[in-house]
C-alpha cells in the first residue's frame, strides 16, 4: 500500500504536504517489517530538524529503528495519541498513525524525494 | 524472511504478539528444521556422550531426554543441546543450527573412546507444536499414546503415516511436542498439523515469537545468554552440571569456579522506566558500568518489559536497582526472580 499523494524516503518515511506544513510518518512497508510497535519516541514541539537527521525512534517487539526527517523544518505538532496507543502506527500508518508535523524550512527539498511509483519500485528491489 | 545461518526463516507470520498468545492459550507450530542433529552410536556411545556433556547421561533411561551443555576445556559453551537416549548404544543430539558443524568437530575431537559420531542434520526436519492444545492436536495424527510420553521423554512412531521421533520437549515454557521427520515429509506433516489444530485456532509461529516465549520462560539462547566465554554456572545453569558424575570436558574449570566462587551471574530484570533493555545494552549501578543485557523484549504474557543481564555476583540478586543505558540514557530497572513466566500445571 503506497498512496499516490505522498513522497517517500529510502528509510521508509512518508511526507504529505499541507500548505506550509509537512505531515510525516512511516510507510506501511516499514510498519509491516517492524511488526507490533510498542514505543514511539518523538521530538518536542519547536525542535529544529535537519533533512536526513534522526528525529526519534519506533520500537517494536523485535527491534528499535531510528526515524529520519525527509526534509528540514521545525516541529509544529506531534501525534499525541501515540504515547498511549503506539499500535496506531501499525493499524493506520498513513492516517491516525502519523508521527509529526513540520513547518517546512525549504519546500524545494520535496522534489528530491521519491514518488509513489519510485518508492514502490524501491521496496520491490529491496526485498 | 531473515537469513538465519543460511536458512530463510520467517520472523513472524500474523505478528509476534498474536503468535505468542496463540502458544500460551491454544497452540502454535514452528518450523525449526534448521536445528542440527548429531548421533553418537556404538558400545562406547554413552561414555563419549557423557564425557562431552555436562549433564549425567548415566541417569537417562531409554526414551528419555535432557538439556545439557557441550563445553570447551576452559568451561565455556560450545553449544547447549538436547540429548535423547534412543538405546544403550545410541544417543541422538539436537543442537543449534549455527553451531552444528562446530559441535560435530568438537565431539569428534574428544572421541578417545572410538564411538561412532554421525552428522545427520540432512535426515531430519523438525516441527515444534507448542501450547496447551498441542497434545490434542498431535494426538489426532498419531497412534502413539501421547499422554504416555512424560515431559522430556520421547517415542519413535508414526505421525501422518510417516516415521517420526515424537519428543515431549520444547522451547516456549509451554507444554508441547517436537517432531523429527524426514525432510521430504515435513511440508505434508505441517499441513496436516495445521488442519488438526484448526479447531483450536492453531497459528504458524516465527522466530520472533519463539524468542519472546523462551525469554519469558528464561531459556537460554546461544549467542546471547551463553557462548564460548560463559560457563554454565555463570549462566545460572548449574542444574545441568553434574560435577560428581566423573570426568567430562570443562569439569576442572567448573570445579574451580565453584571453589573460588563466581565473579558474575545471569539475572532477570524488569524495566521500571519507559523503554526496553535490549541485547548488548550496558547495565549500570549507581552510574558505573556493571554488566550487559543478553536479551530483552516486551513479555506479552507477563505484560512487562523484561530481560536478562550479567551482573557482578554481589549484585546478581533479585531486588537490585539497576539502570540500563538505552540510547545513551540511563533507564531504571530492577532485578527480579525468574522465570518470568511459569505455566500452571
Amino acid at each position: 500500500m503506497v498512496p499516490e499523494n505522498l513522497r517517500y524516503t529510502k528509510d521508509h518515511e512518508w511526507i504529505r504536504i499541507e500548505g506550509e506544513t509537512g505531515v510525516i510518518g512511516i510507510t506501511d512497508h516499514a510498519q509491516e517489517e517492524l511488526g507490533d510497535i510498542v514505543y514511539v519516541e518523538l521530538p518536542k514541539v519547536g525542535a529544529k530538524l535537519e533533512q536526513s537527521s534522526s528525529f526519534g525512534s519506533v520500537e517494536s517487539v523485535k527491534a528499535v529503528s531510528d526515524i529520519y526527517c525527509p526534509v528540514s523544518g521545525e516541529v509544529s505538532e506531534t501525534n499525541p495519541a501515540l504515547a498511549e496507543s503506539p499500535e496506531k502506527v501499525n493499524d493506520d500508518p498513513y492516517g491516525d498513525g502519523w508521527l509529526i508535523k513540520l513547518k517546512l524550512a525549504n519546500a524545494g527539498q520535496i522534489d528530491g524525494l521519491m514518488t509513489a511509483a519510485q518508492y514502490t519500485e524501491y521496496i520491490g528491489s529491496e526485498s | 524472511m531473515v537469513d538465519f545461518g543460511g536458512w530463510d526463516m520467517p520472523v513472524q507470520y500474523s505478528g509476534i504478539i498474536d503468535e505468542h498468545n496463540a502458544v500460551r492459550t491454544a497452540v502454535g507450530i514452528f518450523d525449526v528444521s534448521h536445528m542440527g542433529e548429531i548421533e553418537i552410536r556404538g558400545p562406547e556411545a554413552a561414555r563419549l556422550t557423557d564425557y562431552v556433556t555436562t549433564n549425567a547421561v548415566g541417569k537417562l533411561k531409554t526414551g528419555q531426554a535432557h538439556y545439557s551443555g557441550l563445553l570447551y576445556d576452559h568451561g565455556g559453551f560450545v553449544d547447549d543441546i538436547l540429548v535423547h537416549k534412543v538405546a544403550d548404544d545410541h544417543y541422538f543430539l539436537c543442537v543449534n543450527a549455527s553451531n552444528q558443524e562446530k559441535d560435530f568437530e568438537h565431539i569428534r575431537s574428544q572421541n578417545k573412546f572410538d564411538a561412532k559420531v554421525d552428522f545427520v542434520s540432512d535426515r531430519y526436519a523438525q516441527l515444534a507444536i507448542q501450547g496447551p492444545q498441542a497434545k490434542a492436536t498431535v494426538q489426532k495424527l498419531t497412534e502413539v499414546d501421547l499422554p504416555g510420553i512424560k515431559y522430556y521423554w520421547f517415542a519413535d512412531g508414526e505421525v501422518c503415516g510417516t516415521p517420526a521421533r515424537i519428543a515431549h520437549t520444547g522451547y516456549t515454557g509451554e507444554d508441547g511436542f517436537e517432531l523429527y521427520v524426514a525432510p521430504d515429509q515435513a511440508e505434508r506433516v505441517w499441513n496436516e498439523v495445521m488442519k488438526a489444530g484448526a479447531e483450536f485456532g492453531i497459528k504458524p509461529c516465527g522466530l520472533g515469537a519463539r524468542n519472546t516465549l523462551r525469554l519469558e520462560a528464561k531459556m537460554a539462547l546461544y549467542g546471547h545468554e551463553i557462548d564460548a566465554s560463559i560457563s554454565p554456572l555463570e549462566a545460572d545453569l548449574g542444574w545441568i552440571v553434574k560435577l560428581d558424575k566423573g570426568d567430562f570436558v570443562g569439569r576442572d574449570v567448573l570445579l574451580k569456579q565453584k571453589e573460588v566462587g563466581l565473579t558474575r551471574k545471569l539475572v532477570g530484570f524488569e524495566m521500571r522506566g519507559r523503554g526496553i533493555g535490549r541485547d548488548g545494552y550496558e547495565v549500570q549501578i549507581d552510574g558505573a558500568p556493571a554488566g550487559w543485557v543478553t536479551s530483552g523484549s516486551p513479555g506479552p504474557t507477563v505484560g512487562k518489559n523484561i530481560g536478562l543481564c550479567y551482573l557482578p555476583i554481589a549484585q546478581a540478586q533479585p531486588g537490585q536497582a539497576i539502570q540500563i543505558m538505552i540510547r545513551n540514557q540511563p533507564v531504571d530497572a530492577v532485578t527480579v526472580e525468574t522465570p518470568f513466566y511459569k505455566r500452571a500445571k
